[in-house]
């Protein structure tokens, strides 16, 4: 049996449907998309990024986009973690204090200057950061870093994720869970909403 | 390290990038590594023997990035695909990603004064259509929380896109969220 097509699951694209033709004209980028999740959520090797850690900064970027069923499958999936459930109110309180709107940042001194957004430089709450736990701190404020503001990322904040326990590996895997979601996020928004307009 | 030298303008120039955490030795790649890394040459680029850490996600990451830009069997010509790459990473910052997908977007559309004018005034620059309506576009879609609307959709036909090829700028465009985030989360540009 395949595993359900997350995707699709979230776009609610139904088998047979108009967007389930085009979708299979890109079998490669479906499938591998699907593989991309489940390598990240489902990994061989969790040892550098707990699945706990996978499933509460997943609750918090797709949940810093707002409302939508892609927050509201991640919500799920970290209330049943076992061992991240216990997260799942301070993870909703820091999605509170984080949300904002993006992309904002300062580009390099120089003619792009003019362009630089001013906005919100997130850190974690003092009150929740016993419960979260110094790697899951600086995973949270890096992730806020990477939804909102990525041009402003630079080299001292890999120290910061270091500092905080992360391997280098970790935070390879980590940079891309947050990057991926940012792209199923996207592609299940404007799926919906191809769907939507063409009802 | 080596020497830093940040380019502070966009560009279609070629540019390198430095990694600010360790990639995997050569010496320590294995037939796992091999695999992530798809194409066995890019063992010798510094960034995908960073990215090979994670060796699963790395090759699906690639294999969906491939069939979204190369697969040009049908849907949208692969110059559009490029420009929505291209104004994505120009709107989120990223002026590596810019760079390479603006001189592919110059490549396959042969305008290659059109790009430049979307990297040195921006996504607001007036490119004629369909070229704003995909821009626009992207621009929606890269912005959190997306923005990305039925006004988009009725420009995108408007200009003459069919669903399919619609369905072709939404990848594009969301794959460089993907790609952007990536790249500068974990490095940086180098003239």
């Amino acid at each position: 049996m395949p595993t359900e097509d997350i995707i699709d699951t979230l776009a609610g694209i139904e088998p047979g449907s108009a967007l389930d033709v085009v979708r299979a004209r890109r079998l490669q980028a479906r499938e591998n998309a699907q593989k991309s999740y489940l390598a990240l959520f489902e990994p061989i090797d969790a040892s550098d990024f707990s699945l706990a850690e996978r499933a509460a900064v997943a609750a918090f970027v797709t949940g810093l986009h707002g409302e939508s069923p892609v927050a509201a499958f991640y919500r799920e999936k970290l209330a049943a973690n076992a061992e991240a459930a216990r997260l799942a109110e301070a993870i909703d309180a820091e999605i509170a204090r984080g949300r904002t709107s993006g992309p904002y940042g300062a580009f390099p001194a120089g003619p792009l200057s003019i362009e630089n957004k001013a906005g919100l430089i997130y850190r974690v709450s003092s009150e929740r950061k016993a419960a979260l736990g110094p790697r899951l701190v600086a995973a949270l404020e890096h992730a806020h870093l990477l939804v909102f503001r990525p041009r402003d990322a630079a080299s001292a904040d890999m120290k910061a994720l270091l500092a905080a326990g992360w391997s280098a590996t970790g935070i390879v895997t980590f940079s891309q869970l947050v990057a991926f979601l940012s792209f199923q996020l996207r592609v299940v928004s404007g799926l919906r909403t191809l769907a939507a307009a063409s009802a | 390290m080596s020497t830093v030298n940040p380019p502070v303008v966009f560009t279609q120039d070629e540019l390198g990038w430095v990694s600010w955490i360790d990639p995997l030795p050569e010496v320590e790649l294995t037939e796992r590594h091999y695999a992530g890394l798809v194409d066995r040459a890019r063992a010798k680029s510094d960034y995908f023997r960073l990215l090979v850490r994670d060796p699963e996600v790395l090759e699906a990451r690639t294999k969906t990035d491939k069939d979204i830009f190369y697969n040009v069997a049908d849907g949208l010509p692969r110059a559009e695909r490029e420009l929505a790459a291209a104004a994505t990473s120009r709107h989120n910052g990223c002026i590596y990603c810019a760079s390479v997908h603006a001189r592919f977007a110059s490549t396959y559309s042969k305008r290659r004064e059109d790009v430049q004018r979307l990297l040195d005034e921006g996504v607001g620059a007036d490119l004629g259509e369909p070229w704003n309506a995909v821009v626009k576009a992207s621009v929606a879609l890269a912005a959190t929380p997306i923005a990305f609307g039925h006004d988009n959709i009725a420009e995108l036909r408007r200009a003459g896109l069919d669903d399919a090829e619609i369905v072709d700028v939404i990848n594009g465009a969301s794959f460089f969220n993907w790609a952007n985030r990536l790249m500068l989360s974990l490095g940086e540009p180098s003239k």
